[in-house]
């Protein structure tokens, strides 16, 4: 074996990792206050997708359901905010885990006949799925979501008496509740639980006749990334302070799966950057506003060309690769 | 009864549109087991492209050789133009995606389709645009009180002769043979002597081609087009797809006729605004309880 390779296999990265990790935190807690007030609001998009990122993540990216519906669980949340709060008054920041409760119920609900089904006939699902919860909004059933126009005259959240009101404080809600998750999906990812469901994803017959209950995990995987929209629905709703189904469209649940793939699949970090990819991209082709989607597309393509594991892929998930070449 | 005569006469249009643009989805599928998400969009491009050339055209064709002799030039040009494209979508942004995995290559067709009807945006800007009465036929027939146009039989029977014909080619011919080989197992196949990239290039450019015609016959149908149309017959299209059985040809045929027919009775007899509801619906019903569709056989799972 030749010095450099084997010089490869034994480095480590682990304190270029945390410096580069305290870097990183560094920036995000001081962006807002040498920021532009129109970036910060930005970085508060770029949060909130991630946060929705993660979510699918978990679904797409651990266990590899594919999943294009995901807006779906986005729009519950928020509605489910939006109608608890404007119409009945509650408190919009304490209904942030109601939001996430819903959004998983509905997930369980919804996802339990057809959690069976295999790649493509899911994704075909739950594309299905994203249409009718969004026709279902614009039809007003029993006048409770306000047909097209949507949910108007939401609350402020209020924070220990402190209205959470300018960009500054929803960026911060906002990456805090990022920070948590992408710690408690680490967490996730290296106990049993996050192995069983890499190896669903891996191959699901094998993992099934050693014994890992499939059905069940997937069903969490579902549940748990309905909840993260969910609260990204809340937040949504606190920071539109309206709701209306034209923010919950199919290329909205194509923005969060080219997220988690541009990212990497299962990789925190790099669906964190493919949300700041996805939200930074028409801000900075703004200039040609008219065809960034156009663009934007290319990208896409190109990405899968050049580096097809994601940006910032998992390092299993490389190693995975590599083996499976040779 | 008036109301069902009629109902029944739309639902049969509109199905025969998603059945033509189903039957893109299917070939694709059949053969590379990919979603092709472009598909709608390119749709979409047949229906812009057919709309220049009659208006642009229609002084010179249209004068020399008649209404019939500009629908023909259209549709051929629409089919042609739609058809390149797909074959510099495959080269581009499949071909050199596809052997590396299923999900890059989602990915890639997701791209494919932003990129296509933002193209379309770009060159034809995001307003409706209405199909001038001057070049749709217009002519019915009064059957009682019944009153059926010739573009609606126009539809029907280009839709049911042009299957015909993709049926015929790939059940009794050769190369029919040569496609449905590659469907099973492209790499046996190649073993076998079969150009797979041939039948890939057939499909992506019979696919988008019958797509076109299908885009035109929509424009002429409701009058107007518009850049998001490619998305929204493609989803219901590719619900055909699904219906009928994904990968074979009458599946897509009967997919399509069955969601057409389900649209309209669902619009006239329930409710206009829960009738996409109903379809998707009975999308995920269907998935649920009989994923092979309609007319598709049960495929035995690889361990």
């Amino acid at each position: 074996m030749n010095p450099l390779k084997k010089w490869r296999e034994l480095r480590t990265w682990a304190p270029l990792r945390l410096a580069f990790l305290a870097l990183f935190l560094a920036f995000l807690v001081s962006f807002p206050f040498w920021g532009s007030r129109y970036w910060v609001d930005v970085g508060f998009y770029v949060g909130l997708y991630a946060l929705l990122g993660l979510g699918l993540n978990v679904i797409l990216g651990e266990v590899g359901l594919f999943n294009l519906g995901h807006a779906a669980f986005w729009a519950i949340g928020a509605y489910a905010t939006a109608i608890l709060n404007a119409r009945f008054g509650l408190p919009t920041l304490a209904l942030l885990p109601v939001s996430a409760l819903v959004a998983a119920g509905c997930a369980w609900i919804i996802s339990s006949p057809i959690i069976h089904l295999r790649g493509d006939y899911l994704c075909i699902v739950t594309i299905a799925l994203g249409e009718i919860v969004r026709l279902v909004l614009i039809n007003n059933p029993g006048g409770l979501t306000g047909g097209p126009n949507g949910v108007v005259g939401i609350d402020r959240p209020v924070f220990l008496g402190h209205v959470i009101r300018t960009p500054m404080d929803f960026y911060f809600l906002v990456w805090a509740l990022v920070a948590l998750c992408a710690f408690g999906l680490r967490q996730l990812q290296r106990s049993r639980i996050g192995r069983a469901w890499n190896y669903i994803r891996e191959d699901e017959i094998a993992a099934e006749a050693m014994g890992v209950d499939v059905r069940a995990l997937k069903l969490l995987a579902f549940v748990l990334g309905a909840a993260l929209a969910g609260i990204a629905g809340n937040i949504f709703a606190a920071k539109m302070r309206m709701v209306s189904p034209d923010s919950f469209t199919f290329l909205e649940s194509c923005l969060m799966f080219c997220i988690v793939l541009l990212g990497g699949m299962g990789s925190i970090p790099g669906t964190i950057l493919g949300a700041a990819l996805v939200v930074l991209f028409p801000e900075i082709l703004r200039p040609v506003a008219q065809y960034r989607l156009l663009f934007f597309g290319l990208a896409l393509a190109a990405t899968m060309y050049f580096r097809p594991g994601g940006l910032w892929p998992r390092r299993r998930a490389v190693e995975f690769l590599r083996e499976a070449k040779s | 009864m008036l109301t069902f005569v009629q109902q029944l006469l739309n639902g049969l249009t509109i199905g025969s549109f998603y059945a033509f643009v189903a039957l893109g989805y299917s070939l694709v599928y059949a053969i590379l087991k990919l979603i092709n998400f472009a598909h709608g969009d390119l749709f979409g491009l047949g229906a812009y492209l057919g709309y220049t050339v009659f208006v642009y055209a229609f002084g010179v064709i249209g004068a020399k050789l008649g209404l019939w002799g500009l629908l023909a030039a259209g549709f051929v040009a629409a089919a042609l133009g739609t058809a390149a494209a797909g074959l510099i979508i495959e080269r581009v942004a499949y071909r050199p995606i596809y052997p590396i995995g299923r999900l890059p290559a989602v990915v890639s067709a997701l791209g494919m389709a932003i990129f296509l009807s933002n193209f379309i945006m770009a060159v034809w800007g995001p307003r409706y645009l209405a199909y001038q009465e001057s070049f749709i036929p217009t002519g019915f027939w009064e059957i009682g009180e019944f009153r059926i146009r010739v573009l609606q039989v126009l539809i029907l029977v280009s839709s049911l002769v042009l299957l015909g014909i993709l049926y015929f080619v790939v059940e009794k011919t050769t190369f029919g043979a040569a496609v449905r080989a590659v469907a099973l197992d492209r790499e046996t196949a190649a073993l076998m002597g079969i150009d797979s990239l041939k039948v890939i290039r057939f499909a992506f450019a019979v696919g988008p081609a019958l797509g076109a015609i299908a885009g035109v016959f929509v424009g002429m149908y409701y009058r107007q087009i518009n850049f998001t149309m490619g998305w929204v017959y493609g989803l219901k299209a590719f619900t055909a797809t699904i219906l009928g059985g994904i990968g074979n040809i009458p599946g897509a045929m009967v997919g399509g006729i069955f969601l057409g027919l389900l649209e309209a009775f669902t619009a006239g007899y329930i409710s206009a605004a829960w009738k996409d509801v109903f379809v998707f619906a009975a999308l995920m019903l269907m998935l649920i309880f009989r994923p092979t569709g309609l007319l598709g056989e049960k495929v035995a799972e690889k361990v």
